[in-house]
């Protein structure tokens, strides 16, 4: 019978961390996230699995040893939340540069600048976006679950490995705080070095006689080298958006109106959908659970019989760019937030989706 | 006796270092790091540990040092060095992990995390070039620039009022109870060239001797920078460079 256990989302995180054989975890405090690198600590997995915990000076420390674990073939991670993440950006970029597989978590918390340590997902535009420098793109993960904490990991290193790209988890602080119950992953061992080398012939583990030396590093000086690197990049990023979308969608097949929302946003989106259709609203709701790659195209195949859409998310409107941009103006697309750590009610969505779309 | 037989093996009185690629170096005629790269190509062969080494380029001139030793390479953001290095270390324990910084790399954008690696006592080897003046971004204050030098940003030389002291930082960390090992050495004459390779040895050992971590600071020359012919930019760091960062060993133990 499978073990269900109670616990926080950012718990959850660092025991599926654990048990899937990951090789090292690299992070700096900060809330609301700083329960991921405690259970790690007090799990001690250095004696059991032989995994490396280490608590960085700064968060450019640790991105930067994430950078130097992934480009041995190790299967390395680090968890921040927003100010941290912001800190962490250049390493970032290096890291999607360099085409090293690593796992990345951001519990976001309310911003801009110091902000608030309570939930936001104004990080959206940061994390999907760019947020350092150059054209790179993060594969991302948005969990509205404690489970799905929990299971995003494995899955996160699954396709940083698969596509050699940093993956992000990107929840919100409630996803990272909330207690659920959740069933933890089967154990997978770590690899063996062998096996690392097996995996990743290109990391730098130490030279061997039948191979020339390995080199990670994200310059190339002249212009030419640079942009044939830049378009290899954007054929993998073309790939993983032909692959990898992800998404789960409720009512959605004869829905009049559908929101669309991840994380902590799309749970309450749920109980406003069911409010609504009790009340004889046709109206369906898409949890993108990659934000990047996005669900575009299911969503302009909604926007042919749909009469409107309407994104719900903890910031003042970021990921509805992308809906719009989807929908491509053939039906009105909306909006509702809430900013600076607020939550908005399943009654305040009700409102706003009958003010939107002039409705009673 | 023809070419040939002067080409004899046994006739050989000097060969290319065997850790050295054939790419043509980038730096200038001169320069210090030349003279660097060879002694740490050295020590790694003659160790036997080319397969077991792996090194961490900076930002800076340096960075293209994974084009010249025969070795895995990682390069890494400016001044994160020995963040990277510590991460490969710990997850790598039977490996040579090493750092190859300049003064910027090291004492000014890097200080947090050069600071720390040493605090940790990280078992890696740390190499630092410190000719006193940004290189690769065309001649800029560094750091360790000594006052009165006249940098492109310091035109009028560097005045401690508005941009403080040279930083002694090699002083520094020995004060810190992580590092085993800390030494000023230079390569401007052929005892000295000697001595570090010495000194490279030594940290390159101490990294399987759980010691702590060992620091290598090289007082260099960058003669394009400073606007001086080799002869004159050695001189001139004999005679100033050395005044201010004295060789010899900080801390041995």
């Amino acid at each position: 019978m499978e073990e269900i256990k109670l616990m926080k989302g950012n718990e959850a995180i660092a025991h599926a961390a654990i048990r899937c054989g990951t090789d090292g975890y690299f992070g700096y405090p900060i809330t609301p996230q700083s329960e991921v690198m405690e259970t790690l600590m007090d799990e001690a997995p250095w004696n059991t699995t032989g995994m490396v915990v280490l608590q960085a000076e700064s968060e450019v420390a640790a991105i930067n040893m994430v950078y130097g674990g992934a480009a041995c073939g190790k299967k390395v991670m680090t968890s921040s939340s927003s100010p941290g993440m912001s800190l962490k950006q250049e390493g970032v970029s290096y890291i999607a540069g360099a085409e090293l597989p690593c796992l990345l978590v951001n519990v976001m918390r309310g911003g801009p600048g110091l902000g608030t340590i309570q939930p936001s997902q104004a990080d959206y535009f940061q994390t999907v976006k760019g947020g350092g420098h150059g054209d790179y793109r993060l594969i991302t993960l948005a969990p509205s679950t404690v489970q799905e904490m929990a299971d995003f990991v494995d899955l996160g290193f699954e396709l940083a490995f698969r596509y050699n790209n940093p993956a992000m988890i990107l929840a919100d602080g409630i996803v990272g705080q909330m207690m659920e119950k959740v069933v933890l992953p089967p154990f997978k061992p770590r690899r063996t070095n062998d096996e690392v080398r097996k995996q990743c012939p290109w990391g730098t583990m130490g030279k061997t006689d039948d191979r020339e030396r390995n080199i990670i590093t994200s310059l190339a000086l002249e212009a030419d080298v640079m942009e044939a690197t830049n378009n290899r990049l954007q054929a993998k990023y073309r790939i993983i958006e032909e692959k990898e979308v992800l998404f789960e969608e409720q009512n959605c097949e004869d829905a009049d109106y559908v929101f669309v929302a991840f994380g902590s946003a799309a749970r309450l989106c749920g109980n406003a959908m069911d409010a609504l259709r009790e009340q004889g609203f046709k109206v369906g709701l898409l949890r993108p659970i990659t934000l990047w790659p996005f669900p575009t195209k299911r969503i302009a195949e909604l926007a042919q019989k749909a009469k409107g859409f309407m994104s719900v998310e903890l910031s003042a409107g970021q990921m509805v760019e992308d809906v719009r941009l989807a929908v491509n103006g053939k039906v009105p697309v909306t909006f509702h937030g809430r900013m600076g750590g607020n939550i908005p009610s399943a009654e305040e969505i009700i409102e706003k989706f009958k003010e939107n779309f002039n409705l009673k | 006796m023809t070419k040939q037989d002067i080409l004899k093996p046994e006739n050989l009185v000097y060969q290319k270092t065997k850790l050295l690629t054939k790419n043509v170096m980038h730096y200038c005629p001169g320069c210090s790091h030349g003279v660097i790269h060879k002694l740490i190509a050295e020590v790694i062969d003659e160790m036997g540990i080319q397969n077991e080494t792996i090194g961490v380029a900076p930002v800076g001139c340096a960075v293209f040092a994974y084009n010249y030793i025969d070795i895995d390479w990682q390069q890494a953001a400016h001044g994160r060095a020995p963040a990277v290095a510590t991460a490969i270390k710990r997850l790598l324990p039977e490996k040579y992990v090493f750092t190859y910084q300049g003064d910027g790399d090291l004492a000014a954008i890097g200080t947090a995390e050069t600071i720390h690696a040493c605090n940790r006592g990280d078992n890696i080897a740390i190499f630092f070039i410190n000719n006193g003046i940004y290189g690769m971004t065309g001649g800029q204050m560094a750091p360790t620039t000594l006052e009165g030098m006249k940098t492109v940003t310091t035109p009028s030389g560097r005045n401690h009022e508005m941009n403080g002291y040279p930083l002694k930082i090699s002083d520094m960390l020995a004060l810190i109870d992580g590092t085993c090992y800390v030494t000023r050495q230079s390569v401007d004459k052929l005892p000295a060239v000697m001595k570090a390779k010495k000194a490279i040895r030594k940290a390159f050992e101490n990294c399987q001797l759980k010691k702590g971590t060992s620091v290598v600071e090289f007082v260099s020359t960058c003669n394009t920078g400073w606007g001086m012919s080799p002869h004159k930019a050695n001189l001139w760091m004999q005679e100033n460079m050395t005044a201010r960062y004295p060789l010899g060993d900080i801390k041995n133990i």
